[in-house]
């Protein structure tokens, strides 16, 4: 078992050792340490690191990186992430792989610095102006973080999009042990430009044949549709209620199963690891019997729960009932997962869908 | 006897802009200092938003299209990643001082090694010429239909000036125009100084052009030209603000 390391800090080194070339930053807590970190450990390796001013500059800047063909990445937090959707949105347009790590604090417009999921929404449907999604890859732990970077940028690298490490408050600032990955080698992209002009195909915005790149795009999410699904599950074949969740929330979710299946109930669960694409697969080993599902969720509008619903719309019962336990934010307890459950065996809560 | 001026290698493909537009001259010029620096295989062309935008169609050389007001901070990562290559972020004055303004100046203030050339033109050409941070007192657009009100608008910024004057570091500042063919000749001076410097690692370098936007002034090309002289340069004067040093 590894050292001990702060969140924030395994995410970094991890995207180093994944061969990250470039970062740009700019500070907001609570990502901060992320851009603290590799203030130092980047010109240490003779990387590349730019603290940007602002977080709209350093999504431009992560876009020339990655016209360049360097693997580079940005890291903000929920507001701060809103500042780049325009760049995410022109990185998806013009095929340029990336990482940005958003780790998440609850709220609207400045919000809070408590741990939340209030933007699984905007993160999994693109987030900018535009007809593009990003690969959205969520830890429930830090060893889980530092193994899903390098398979971000590996995936944001075969299939020429972006991808979103979606961490969270609590996620950064906790300390855990972990295995770090040994260092890989940093290579350039032969796609990138570097002046030479030996790419000669490149297509310009100017010129694109946008119908033709929209319906190749739709071709592409599909194959990582089939392809990239990925999730974490337990119990599914018996259980009358299956509980969603995915980061810390999944985490205590799984631990609830745990008590609440030592009490007799059949419960299972299924901890989505990408949160695009949706684990739809995930669904197919549920007892046809199942009596309803139930997203748990650090928001208060209750947000996947519309993607469990489209689910079950598309391959099992549409009618199964369908519940939400939105607390808002913060982690919520094994015990209080496990309360809510009885209530909602005893019929006490009512049904999103 | 005139010297015939030789097509750079790169500006094989035809590029359209309206009559009397400085933009022509301008990519013709950089393309010839590009040439005759040797960097025609050693340059990356980030172009910003505006009529410009249409030049990365007839330019064969690596180049790039980054959004609006956002090619000094694309440009910054190209050249960190590829510190031997020429890089240029050609911009207009709605794209470099209004929307950009906040890289364009960080980018300065960094001083980084890269060249800027910002076209002003005194409006946002493209959308049809709207009153811009360059727009001139009185100046009527279809956002200033009664002629700019400083009062209420500001007065027009001079980013050469504020570079020159406020960022010590910066290796060269220049504002030229393209009203004639001794001020054609002028302004390919400062885009060669300004491309020397990048090439010797002297920092951050900026030339602004003042470009006359017939189309959109309501005026033939020959009254556009006046206006740029007669107008434009009572306010924007020429000539290099911050000069080489002699290392």
């Amino acid at each position: 078992m590894g050292d001990m390391i702060k969140g924030n800090h395994a995410i970094a080194e991890a995207a180093l050792r994944a061969g990250a070339e470039f970062y740009a930053g700019y500070p907001i807590t609570p990502s901060t340490e992320i851009v603290e970190y590799l203030s130092e450990r980047m010109p240490e390796l003779g990387r590349v690191f730019i603290q940007a001013e602002s977080e709209g500059a350093s999504i431009n800047m992560v876009i020339g990186a990655s016209a360049s063909g360097a693997r580079c990445f940005t890291a903000s937090s929920s507001v701060g992430m809103t500042l780049k959707q325009e760049g995410i949105s022109h990185l998806a347009d013009m095929n340029l792989p990336f990482l940005a790590v958003n780790v998440t604090r609850y709220g609207n417009g400045l919000g809070t610095l408590d741990t939340g999921q209030s933007d699984y929404n905007r993160d999994t449907r693109g987030g900018g102006s535009g007809d593009y999604r990003n690969i959205v890859l969520s830890p429930s732990g830090l060893q889980e973080a530092v193994d899903l970077v390098g398979l971000a940028f590996d995936l944001a690298d075969k299939y020429r999009v972006g991808a979103i490490l979606h961490t969270e408050a609590a996620l950064g600032q906790m300390m855990e042990p972990c295995d770090m990955p040994e260092f890989r080698e940093v290579k350039r992209r032969e796609d990138g430009i570097n002046g030479d002009y030996t790419i000669k195909n490149r297509v310009s915005p100017l010129t694109a044949d946008r119908r033709k790149e929209a319906i190749e795009l739709k071709e592409r999410y599909e194959i990582i549709k089939a392809n990239e699904q990925r999730w974490e599950e337990g119990y599914l074949e018996d259980a009358d209620y299956v509980i969603v969740a995915y980061g810390l929330a999944g985490r205590s979710a799984m631990g609830a199963v745990e008590q609440i299946r030592a009490e007799g109930h059949k419960v299972g669960f299924i901890r989505p690891i990408t949160l695009w694409p949706f684990p739809e697969k995930a669904f197919s080993k549920v007892n046809p019997n199942v009596k309803g599902y139930i997203s748990v969720e650090e928001n208060a509008l209750g947000q996947m729960v519309d993607d469990i619903a489209l689910t079950l719309k598309k391959y099992k019962n549409s009618s199964t009932p369908i519940y939400c336990l939105a607390y808002a934010f913060g982690i919520p307890t094994m015990k209080k997962i496990k309360e809510d459950f009885l209530r909602i065996n005893a019929g006490e809560l009512k049904e999103v869908y | 006897m005139a010297k015939k001026r030789k097509l750079p290698e790169m500006l094989g493909k035809q590029i359209s802009f309206c009559p009397g537009c400085g933009h022509g001259v301008v990519v013709r010029l950089i393309a010839e200092c590009i040439e005759e620096l040797g960097q025609t295989n050693n340059v990356i062309w980030n172009i910003g938003v505006g009529c410009y935008s249409l030049a990365s169609i007839g330019i064969n050389a690596d180049k790039f299209d980054s959004l609006h007001g956002k090619a000094s901070a694309t440009s910054t990562a190209f050249k960190k990643l590829n510190p031997d290559t020429l890089i240029i972020s050609y911009q207009g004055d709605g794209d470099a001082y209004n929307i950009g303004i906040g890289e364009s100046i960080s980018t300065a203030y960094r001083n980084e090694n890269i060249t800027v050339i910002t076209v002003n033109n005194t409006n946002y050409g493209m959308t049809g010429g709207q009153m811009s941070a360059t727009t001139l007192p009185g100046q009527m657009t279809t956002t200033s239909p009664k002629g700019r009100d400083c009062a209420t608008t500001g007065m027009p910024i001079k980013f050469p000036e504020l570079v020159a004057t406020q960022f010590p570091n910066a290796a060269y500042v220049a504002r030229g125009s393209v009203t004639s063919p001794a001020n054609v000749n002028k302004l390919k001076k400062y885009i060669k100084n300004a491309f020397e410097a990048q090439l010797n690692n002297e920092g951050y370098s900026l030339v602004e052009v003042l470009s006359p936007c017939p189309t959109n002034w309501g005026m033939t090309p020959l009254q556009s030209h006046d206006r740029v002289d007669n107008e434009i340069m009572t306010y924007y004067p020429l000539g290099e603000f911050k000069k080489r040093e002699v290392k």
